[in-house]
């Protein structure tokens, strides 16, 4: 069983979602959590099972699907994909188990079952049609779940999510039929697995190209600025459970594209575009941050520091080395946990208040104590302070991009205080002073159903900010090869030169003698 | 005196024809039935005319078993060319038409059904379409395209709406002038070489290296124009939103596919030659209105507030998308058209059955049209089921994967790729995702607007039995499913396509 627990993961959330229809409404929500908990089970057996210190892929699964255009369906993890998946049906976990009383409630959660579908889907693909079928299957239950239970511009918000996301996508699926044409001239068959098109070297033009075109898709979903204007207003209109996970998974399959396909399929494209985009990704770290900075409303400012925060994880990627990029795959989960815990508390507050205006609260500090106690810790993780889950990423990115610029490195060391400021200030703004609105006096705090989902996420935006190790060691050995590989296949110098080998690190002589040659 | 003329009746090889025989004696029987007792009930009809559509599918396996082992077959004083393309295109006109003909079996009384000539004339318009497909003869293929059309015609002017009529004659006002189009064009092409037959045309024409390039390509546009027409490319579509209008959403969903099959199969065997002549001029004119097809009838269809109106533009752009497989002309891209166009009849025929099946007898007064978009606002809250599969069909045609539509569209995409037509792959990438808008638009109003007060599930579904669910059942589970089947049409429509020589 252990060797198709990758397709189980898969589909036992679909199949289970088909016979939740048989359901009745009023127990669906406990069916909803059995299923889930099943899930996540299942995801953590997977943990259990995996090999932290191989590099390679494990649970390899391989059915032909097409093979006279070369599609098989093809599933594999490593160390970089494994904790997302965890990461995954965890959020999918407590985001069933915390839902409050909405309409509907059937629907929402098959609805979010099938998502979990797409989810374990996206990072477990090894085959790049396999890979976009799940990537844009993703976005029909996201666009039902904001558009059926979001605010009042939900249809507005819901579309420009779809199209946006969709029409990036399509410019990529031409990339991927490029590569596969590609290595039909090369090798006379036709393929669409990714390690297949690992070994593939392509001439210098050729990469921009492909690069520019899989880009595309990748940074509309990331968002990377300026494609960035679909997700304040999917943020703003989605229900809360629909943020937690558009935040915390869905906007990582932007990010883990990059570093599954762009960087090792296109290093010198990477190194020639490395500095392009750690400009705009600064642009997205610092204006960001400045425009969440200007922010009335409380869940406008998470999303806007998510932006910001992607724009550090984008920074990591492009260090194009072993930090870099294990930082950014570290601060993916990092931010997973603390964007998705902060969207959970703007939802708690916004059942009481049904207002996400800042100006109406203040001196919630005295009224939800417990509140403000979460909340606290996870405005501190979120602004990457140390012990936290989030410093430990950011600090590796930046040590990893400090490497490529010093100056550039600085600049994005900037916006993380701007980050800090805008943070505490809208904290202030919350929690502290006088309670100047009434309706503020007497709200109920906390209660167990939102502790339940709001508990284990402190505990690990703590726990994996103290000991990251058992996380960050798998992590480290698969982007090792990764890297690796890069530096193999780069064809120019400066490429060579700013990829380095991790091997050769430890090994001087090796590499001075690759150097003479 | 003229000495007799003796020739064998093996050389004729009369087995070529019958797959277009067998829908005529089909067609006439029912004819006999009811001059020998009249008022039979239309279920009687249709069952025999599924009973003759069986047939000619098994006449149709039978010769594609032949194909398979001998190669293209001439028959008839060589008029007959059962080639792979004649046979692949005859199956998916079969094919469609057995999903199409249990459409008739309303649970609403339509008065069309009602007569046995609906059927009758049925038949004989697939004989035509099947003649038309299966040969390379301009007589043959003008003598099937009236004996369809006219028969088609009629078929939507039986319909019993004020709109039908406009439709059936705006149809025929159009279709003639087409017919006069190709005329002309075959005239031509006979004139320059002596031959009606495309393979002598294109022989000859190579042979004096394109000398009469002038009235080459005054037939060309001619043949493209009359072509147009028929498969709906833009300019020449202007009839195509106000017929699906007019004719019932069952018929509308039947004439998006087998006439346009029929269509394209002749663009094929006519531009083929054409486009491998290397006269640029002629692939401009072509990458022009593939272009212009797939954009501008999207660009209409954004526009609509009427289903059935989106979805007929829509149409004309899927069409602008298989047009271009003939443009790029490759085995891979007429695979890629073929295996398209069996996958967009599963989801077209589905969606326009799905229209049909919500169908009020009349229109009630506050409704202008029949299938506006506001009527389905809500559907998921009081028909889940039925709006369920419609957003199946709509997000099968926008090309959301794993559903049908999206392996047409990755392989015909993949095809342009591997042609080195780059520019043309990312308009195709992009108007793909244009098109999403409007088909997302219905999905939006089924699933996220709030029901009109007094429409109840019912609304939905006032037309549906059990055959009609049947026919939407097979569409939805072709539509999902469609990922297991992709390997094997590839392979069997490569081959034949591959063996047919184009």
């Amino acid at each position: 069983m252990v060797d198709h627990i990758l397709s189980i993961l898969i589909f036992f959330p679909v199949v289970a979602a088909l016979f939740g229809v048989i359901v009745h409404k009023d127990s669906i929500r406990a069916y909803g959590i059995a299923v889930s908990v099943i899930e996540f089970a299942l995801s953590l057996w997977l943990w259990f099972a995996f090999d932290g210190q191989s590099s390679g892929m494990q649970f390899m699964e391989s059915i032909p699907l097409i093979p006279a255009f070369g599609i098989n369906y093809t599933l594999g993890v490593d160390g970089i994909s494994v904790f997302i998946i965890i990461l995954s049906t965890f959020v999918t976990l407590i985001g069933i188990a915390s839902l409050g009383e909405i309409k509907n409630l059937k629907n929402m959660i098959i609805t979010l079952l099938v998502l979990q579908m797409t989810m374990s889907g996206v990072f477990a693909a090894l085959d790049a049609i396999i890979f976009y079928v799940f990537w844009e299957l993703s976005l029909v239950p996201m666009l039902y779940i904001i558009g059926a239970w979001g605010g009042p511009l939900r249809i507005y918000a819901s579309i420009k999510f779809f199209l946006y996301t969709f029409a990036g996508s399509l410019v990529m699926l031409v990339g991927m039929l490029f590569m596969a044409y590609f290595y039909n001239q090369a090798t006379g068959e036709w393929s669409f697995a990714i390690l297949d098109w690992y070994r593939l070297i392509l001439p210098e033009n050729l990469q921009l190209w492909l690069f520019v075109a899989f880009f595309l898709g990748f940074a509309i979903k990331v968002p990377m600025f300026p494609f960035h204007t679909w997700l304040p207003y999917a943020h703003g209109q989605a229900p809360t459970i629909g943020s937690v996970i558009l935040a915390a998974i869905l906007l990582k399959m932007g990010t883990y594209a990059f570093i599954r396909f762009s960087l090792p399929l296109f290093p010198d494209a990477s190194v020639f575009f490395m500095y392009p985009i750690a400009v705009i990704a600064i642009i997205m770290v610092i204006y960001t941050a400045m425009v969440a900075y200007g922010q009335k409303d409380i869940k406008q400012v998470i999303a806007y520091s998510s932006i910001s925060h992607m724009g550090i994880i984008i920074i990591g990627t492009f260090a194009l080395n072993v930090e870099g990029i294990s930082g950014s795959v570290f601060l993916m989960l990092g931010h997973g946990v603390v964007a998705g815990a902060l969207f959970f508390l703007v939802g708690v507050i916004y059942d009481r208040r049904h207002t996400k205006i800042m100006s109406e609260f203040g001196g919630l500090a005295h009224s939800m104590p417990r509140y403000a106690t979460i909340f606290g810790v996870m405005m501190m993780a979120s602004v990457g302070m140390p012990l936290t889950i989030n410093f430990v990423g950011e600090f590796l990115s930046l040590l990893g991009f400090f490497k490529q610029s010093q100056i550039l490195t600085l600049l994005a060391g900037v916006g993380i205080i701007v980050g800090a400021i805008y943070m505490l200030t809208a904290y202030k703004k919350l929690f502290f002073g006088e309670i100047t609105n009434e309706e503020n006096r007497n709200l109920p705090d906390i209660n167990k159903r939102e502790l339940v989902a709001l508990i284990p996420l402190t505990f690990l935006a703590i726990w994996l900010g103290v000991y990251p190790k058992p996380v960050l060691d798998p992590i480290n050995t698969s982007v090792e090869s990764i890297v690796q590989l890069m530096h193999d296949k780069a064809q120019t110098a400066e490429a060579k030169r700013r990829i380095p080998s991790p091997l050769s690190q430890m090994t001087i002589p090796v590499s001075s003698i690759e150097e003479a040659h | 005196m003229l000495d007799p003329v003796n020739i064998s009746l093996e050389s004729l090889n009369l087995t070529t024809l019958a797959p277009m025989l067998i829908p005529i004696v089909g067609a006439l029987l029912i004819l006999v039935m009811d001059t020998i007792k009249g008022g039979l009930d239309k279920s009687l009809y249709v069952v025999i005319s599924m009973l003759f559509m069986g047939i000619d599918l098994a006449a149709l396996l039978s010769a594609s078993d032949m194909f398979s082992v001998a190669g293209t077959m001439m028959g008839a004083f060589d008029v007959m060319l059962i080639d792979g393309l004649a046979i692949l295109a005859q199956l998916i006109i079969v094919g469609a038409s057995l999903l199409f003909i249990p459409l008739a079996l309303t649970g609403k009384r339509f008065h069309e059904f009602s007569y046995p000539e609906f059927f009758a004339l049925f038949l004989f318009m697939m004989s035509g379409f099947q003649f038309m497909v299966a040969t390379d003869n301009l007589i043959l293929i003008f003598v099937g395209l009236e004996t369809a059309s006219l028969a088609l015609y009629t078929l939507i002017a039986l319909h019993n709406r004020d709109k039908s009529f406009e439709a059936a004659v705006k149809y025929f006002t159009m279709g003639a002038l087409a017919a006069g189009f190709f005329s002309f064009g075959s005239m031509i092409f006979y004139a320059l070489t002596g031959s009606v037959e495309i393979n002598q045309i294109a022989t000859v024409l190579a042979a004096n290296n394109y000398a009469d390039i002038g009235y080459v390509l005054i037939g060309t546009v001619f043949m493209l124009a009359s072509l147009g027409f028929k498969v709906s490319l833009v300019p020449f579509h202007t009839w195509t939103p106000d017929v699906y209008e007019g004719a019932s959403a069952a018929m509308a969903g039947y004439m998006s596919i087998v006439p346009k099959i029929a269509g394209f199969i002749v663009t094929m065997r006519l531009f083929e030659f054409l486009i491998h002549s290397h006269v640029v001029w002629l692939e401009y004119v072509l990458y022009g209105v593939v272009v212009v097809t797939m954009t501008a009838a999207n660009m209409w269809a954004l526009v609509q507030t009427d289903v059935k109106r989106m979805l007929a533009y829509s149409s004309i752009s899927h069409a602008g998308f298989v047009m271009a497989a003939v443009m790029i002309g490759t085995t891979q891209a007429n695979t890629a058209l073929f295996l398209y166009w069996i996958l967009f009849s599963f989801t077209n025929l589905g969606s326009f059955s799905m229209l049909w099946i919500s169908r009020q007898k009349s229109l009630p007064d506050h409704q202008s049209s029949d299938h506006s978009y506001n009527k389905f606002a809500g559907m998921i809250h009081t028909a889940p089921v039925a709006a369920t599969i419609m957003t199946l069909f709509m997000l099968s045609l926008a090309g959301v994967p794993p559903f049908a539509l999206f392996w047409g569209k990755l392989y015909m995409i993949g095809s342009a790729v591997s042609a080195g037509y780059t520019v043309l792959a990312l308009i195709m990438a992009l108007n793909s995702a244009i098109a999403g808008y409007y088909y997302l638009k219905l999905v939006v109003y089924m699933l996220m607007k709030d029901p009109v007060a007094g429409v109840s599930g019912d609304t939905y579904t006032r037309n549906a039995t059990l055959s009609l669910k049947t026919v939407i059942g097979i569409a939805a589970v072709g539509t999902i499913f469609a990922f297991i089947a992709i390997n094997p049409l590839i392979e069997f429509i490569t081959s034949f396509v591959y063996n047919s020589g184009y």
